[in-house]
């Protein structure tokens, strides 16, 4: 169905991002609230996109009146469509949690911020909802040129690692070039739907291997699968607080959804598993990321680090079911960029609190202190850490879940036992923290009282949190069980109405 | 052997500036240098679309009187020019980035040597 709402949300995301500077010339004070109404706005249209998607069907928006293959399409499916709401929420808490932190870490910079951040989402979108190659890579860079500005307004460190982050990220954008280019060669089109009927005319050319690997190279770099991921610790690590909270649920995943748009829906399920062992090597090399990742998360001594290693494991997740090319795997894929987006999104977030509460987050300095005078986010930080580890009924057992379903589907009994074991060693760097923060005895004390009888607020202990700091972190980590709760009908109403053809 | 050489040498020059490019971003120490790199590896993927537009016995894709539309085949597509446009606008807005992230990087220690600066990284 035609219909003007998937080109609704990249726009608004450009207009603000375009406003917030004009706005703001007088008084700065404006860029906060126009970026909240914008992300608002989106999540608004989004919610009203997913639930016309999934009564009437795809919808597509042709820009300029050009019909494709011609002209460039925008589609919204209920893939497209969940992905878009699920990057619009998470966005909405995490900015909603910036106007407290904001004095903190971006001092004087809140309007060139809030219009990149506001950029950011546009790309964002722009990559969820198009239907043209080309346009994806434009949107891609938009994306990623305002994820380095993020990045680098952080600490002293921070324009270190967001240069690499940039050399980095052009090299994956010019493989995905280059890839696109010799598409195009062989098909003489960038509408994915029409390159998606055209590729089955010419089996067996290698141009159509060489824009497969280079597409997955490109895309690999940008999503930081194992031997491609060493950009992502240090951005995340030196990056602003709310920039770590924005990039680390959405950047990754968005790749990792071009990934599954681009192999499933644009080469096909027999190209890329069958024909070229594409998602073989996608699946082992995660495999591998997923140890990995965890093994030197647990050797961390900074939270946000520890947190970043973490994220190279859980892309492996993504890029594991993606890799086993069957419906349960890709359910699972799905699946888990929800939960990660949600649970990265809350850890992120907690490290952003104890930043602003003890100036650092070094796990050395947690001590049991932290659950008087943070006892929300330090519930939130169980509550992620636990659906991290995946223990039911929090959302990440469930995408671990139909990952292991998924493997032995497979009769990969070597992948089984990598989800198996990452979970214990997610365990092992989760409960370190929790161990410090609610197991061990309060430090022996000279005299005054270490432990202050808890502030509190509404008959609940708040302790020093301030609440706009403490809502969007209690609401993110606590929205987790529901997600676990209603994991089925998420499955069932959406993620299973787009399996790939041929899976 | 020769015309396989000779055939593509389009290929070829496209082939050897992706590998100067990729050398000087993975092999340079100082981060100007890598940048030029990024420039040279961006450049040759811009030439890789204009080549691949290219077209004997065709024209430019403007309407041309004596040659009129209806022979399509007569004009060189324009897409791929046109696809590069925006590829350049992208390159140039990256290194405009690339470059204040170098300056930015040059004021906070005084150096762009990618080995001194992960030293400094260390200690602070």
């Amino acid at each position: 169905m035609v219909h003007n709402s998937p080109a609704l949300v990249p726009l608004l995301f450009l207009a603000a991002a375009i406003s917030i500077p004009l706005l703001a010339i007088r008084n700065e004070k404006v860029a906060y609230p126009v970026t909240m109404v914008a992300s608002f706005g989106s999540v608004v249209i989004s919610s009203y996109n997913i639930l016309l998607v999934l009564r009437t069907g795809p919808l597509t928006y042709h820009f300029g009146g050009w019909f494709p293959p011609i002209g460039i399409e925008y589609v919204l499916d209920p893939l497209s469509s969940f992905v878009a709401l699920v990057v619009n929420v998470i966005a909405f808490f995490v900015l909603w949690h910036a106007s407290g932190i904001q004095e903190r870490e971006i001092p004087g910079k809140s309007v060139p911020y809030y219009a990149l951040a506001m950029l950011f989402l546009c790309g964002a979108n722009g990559i969820i909802v198009t239907g043209d190659l080309f346009n994806l890579y434009v949107f891609l860079e938009i994306f990623s040129l305002a994820g380095y500005g993020l990045i680098g307004i952080g600490e002293r460190q921070a324009p270190v690692a967001s240069f690499r982050y940039l050399i980095m990220g052009t090299v994956g954008a010019s493989f995905y070039l280059l890839g696109i280019g010799f598409l195009y060669i062989v098909t003489g089109s960038l509408n994915m739907a029409d390159v998606r009927n055209i590729l089955p005319h010419i089996p067996g050319n290698p141009a159509v291997a060489a824009a497969l690997s280079l597409i997955f190279l490109g895309m690999g770099i940008k999503m930081a699968i194992f031997p491609l991921h060493g950009w992502l610790p240090d951005a995340y690590t030196y990056a602003p607080s709310t920039s770590s909270a924005l990039i680390a649920p959405i950047g990754t995943k968005i790749a990792a959804y071009v990934l599954i748009r681009i192999l499933f829906f644009v080469f096909g399920v027999e190209l890329v598993s069958r024909s070229l062992p594409i998602t073989d090597l996608i699946a082992w090399l995660s495999a591998i990321g997923i140890l990995y990742g965890s093994v030197m998360a647990m050797a961390q001594n900074e939270m946000k680090r520890m947190l970043a290693y973490s994220s190279v494991a859980q892309i492996g997740y993504i890029g594991l079911g993606i890799g086993l090319a069957n419906p349960l795997g890709y359910i699972g894929a799905v699946l888990h960029i929800l939960n990660h987006a949600f649970m990265k999104g809350s850890l992120f977030l907690v490290a952003a609190n104890l930043r602003k509460k003890t100036g650092r987050s070094d796990i050395a300095n947690l001590d049991v202190s932290l659950r008087k005078k943070l006892p929300w986010s330090m519930a939130a930080f169980t509550v992620a850490a636990l659906s991290m580890i995946g223990l039911p009924p929090t959302a990440g057992f469930f995408s671990k879940w139909y990952l292991a379903l998924g493997a032995i589907d497979r009769g990969e009994w070597g992948f089984l036992a990598v989800i198996l074991v990452s979970s214990l060693l997610n365990a092992v760097y989760f409960f370190r923290i929790l161990e410090k923060v609610y197991l061990l005895p309060p430090p022996q004390t000279t005299g005054e009282d270490p432990l202050p009888e808890a502030r509190t607020g509404w008959g609940f202990p708040v302790g020093e949190e301030n609440y706009s700091l403490m809502i969007p972190v209690v609401i993110v980590s606590f929205s987790l069980l529901l997600i676990g709760l209603g994991n089925a009908n998420i499955v069932k109403e959406v993620i299973q109405r787009v399996i790939p053809l041929g899976m | 052997m020769t015309d396989f050489l000779l055939g593509h040498f389009v290929y070829w020059s496209i082939i050897i500036l992706l590998i100067i490019g990729l050398y000087g971003m993975m092999f340079k120490n100082n981060l100007a240098k890598k940048l030029i790199g990024m420039i040279i590896f961006q450049v040759s993927v811009i030439m890789f679309y204009v080549a691949s537009a290219v077209k004997w016995s065709a024209t430019v894709p403007v309407l041309d009187p004596v040659t009129g539309v209806a022979d399509a085949a007569k004009y060189i597509s324009p897409l791929q020019h046109c696809l590069m446009l925006t590829a350049i606008v992208v390159g140039v807005a990256t290194s405009g980035v690339a470059f204040s992230l170098a300056i930015l990087i040059y004021r906070n220690y005084k150096t762009l040597e990618e080995s001194d600066l992960l030293n400094h990284m260390k200690s602070s």
